[in-house]
């Protein structure tokens, strides 16, 4: 029993990070209908410029903090000069830029920082509690309640703001959001900044529960792929709830399911991709528009 | 005066040029219509004015030199674009299709009242506040294009076939509205219609497009009452 709950905790934790990096991809997808393959790379390279600002001196939780800035910008920048050229353009000439992205970032952070994995603190130290004489790590909690709140100030954002409005008209109609004044261009930047800025809060997360090297965030995407198909591509609650059910069923298959184990781990996903496209396109929370696109 | 001032306007799509220099104006407070064909260039005239495809020309907009204003910086100069098909935010719901219809205005006061304003005129609007815009009939939808296009508090509104789909006693009970906007609110209307016939009735000045060119033009009463020019222009 102590050890289904631990692995259903952990596993649970482990869902809320692919869940961070879903809602990232799932906020790009919904605003310009581009699945952003190099999100997982400029989570890496936030998540360096975390590692390279502690290294500068300062304390973790700053750090983090400027990151989350800085990655907003990047993630203006980046709309500005290599997605708004091929804005509209073909889905294939889309996938290959965000594809080229994805090997630039890479490149660009090994050429900076190196090929090496280096440690990187938790800002939830490493503590934990007993719950029913289960040991819960403080850290598991800290990452689910940080989701939580994520999706609850995206929502507040999404719903409650003139730019959420804005950014909601725009991916409904971008031609009849020019003509009430929406400058269009201007709102695909925030979009992009704000999944950059998710994306650099996932990437500060996993690095603690991994080792930071210039690849910790392939395997991840993978994960947050199967997490947002799940969750209907479109809506970052269906990408959270899908990367828990991800996380979870991860973590139980490796543990009870003799064959799978930690090597086999990542067929989970894999699965859960190749099951959701054949009997349920749409996932659990997707617009019909997404299956028929 | 003239609220809006256009010469040698010419436009197109990619290497097709559709409007080949019209030149015409719109005074302030006026109903004026455009008529025409299918492909004479009624959509064009509309979407080179607010700038949404290519164009070459001089357009002045109460005396300001608009020729080279993209769409949102002229929906900021109060010029609302009502487009073909009505251009509404399928997945909000009405109220905050009204509410983005508002985005350039920082006075909250005055878009609540506006608000309350656009129901006094679309009832229907209000009962459905909450439902999103793409679960409507296309009547409740056009009306809510247009209540959208209000909120911006437009001195000119461009109307692009508010008739489009619609039944002929909904479509007449839609000029109706429109008359009141522009008369009560005092909002100038530049108004693409097929429904020649039913548009004259309401409309005050009217352009005859062919080919992409003016070749007609005068009140809207000279018009009604030539059958010459009925015969051979409007095929009414």
């Amino acid at each position: 029993m102590e050890r289904f709950i631990q692995v259903l905790v952990d596993g649970w934790a482990t869902g809320s990070l692919y869940g961070a990096l879903a809602v990232a991809v799932v906020l790009i997808y919904r605003a310009t209908g581009i699945v952003n393959f190099a999100q997982g790379e400029l989570a890496m390279f936030s998540t360096f410029i975390a590692w390279g600002l502690m290294q500068a001196g300062l304390p973790l939780g700053l750090a983090i903090a400027g990151t989350l800035g800085l990655s907003f910008l990047g993630g203006m920048l980046i709309e500005r000069l290599v997605i708004r050229p091929v804005e509209g353009g073909e889905v294939l000439t889309l996938v290959i830029v965000t594809l080229g992205l994805y090997v630039l970032v890479n490149s660009l952070a090994g050429w900076i920082w190196g090929f090496g994995n280096r440690a990187f603190p938790s800002v939830f130290g490493d503590g934990s509690f007993h719950v029913a004489g289960a040991a819960v790590a403080v850290e598991s909690v800290g990452i689910v309640a940080v989701l939580i709140a994520l999706v609850l100030g995206l929502y507040a954002v999404f719903q409650r703001t003139k730019v959420g409005l804005a950014m909601r008209a725009v991916s409904f109609n971008p031609d009849s959001s020019r003509l009430v004044g929406i400058s269009v261009g201007r709102t695909l930047m925030i979009g992009w900044g704000i999944a950059a800025l998710v994306g650099a809060l996932a990437g500060a997360l996993i690095a603690p529960r991994l080792f930071l090297d210039v690849n910790f965030m392939g395997g991840v995407l993978i994960y947050s792929f199967a997490a947002a198909t799940l969750g209907g591509f479109d809506s970052p609650f269906g990408a959270v709830l899908g990367g828990w059910i991800v996380g979870i069923a991860e973590n139980l298959a490796g543990t009870y399911v003799d064959f799978i184990g930690s090597d086999l781990k990542i067929l989970v996903p894999l699965a859960v991709i190749l099951v959701v496209l054949l009997f349920r396109p749409t996932g659990l929370f997707g617009s019909p528009e997404v299956a028929r696109a | 005066m003239s609220l809006l001032e256009v010469s040698d306007l010419e436009a197109g799509y990619g290497p097709v040029t559709v409007l080949r220099g019209i030149s015409f104006s719109v005074d302030e407070g006026r109903i004026v219509t455009v008529l025409g064909p299918n492909g004479a260039g009624k959509t064009t005239t509309l979407r080179a004015l607010s700038g949404t495809i290519r164009r070459s020309g001089t357009i002045r907009f109460d005396g300001e030199d608009v020729s080279r204003h993209t769409p949102e910086k002229l929906a900021r100069r109060s010029v609302a674009h009502v487009p073909e098909g009505r251009g509404t935010f399928t997945g909000l719901t009405v109220e905050e299709n009204l509410r983005v219809g508002a985005f350039p205005r920082r006075d909250k006061q005055g878009v609540a009242e506006d608000m309350r304003h656009c129901f006094r005129y679309f009832p229907r609007l209000e009962e459905r506040r909450a439902q999103h815009a793409g679960e409507m009939s296309g009547g409740e939808q056009q009306m809510l294009a247009i209540a959208r296009a209000l909120m911006l508090r437009p001195r000119l509104m461009l109307l692009d076939e508010p008739s489009l789909g619609l039944a002929p006693k909904l479509t007449r009970e839609l000029f109706k509205i429109l008359e009141r906007i522009a008369r009560e609110d005092g909002v100038t209307m530049l108004l693409v219609e097929q429904n020649a016939n039913l548009v004259l009735q309401f409309a005050d000045d009217a352009h005859v497009l062919e080919a992409g060119r003016i070749v007609l033009s005068g009140t809207a009463k000279e018009m009604q009452a030539d059958e010459g020019i009925r015969r051979s222009y409007l095929g009414v």
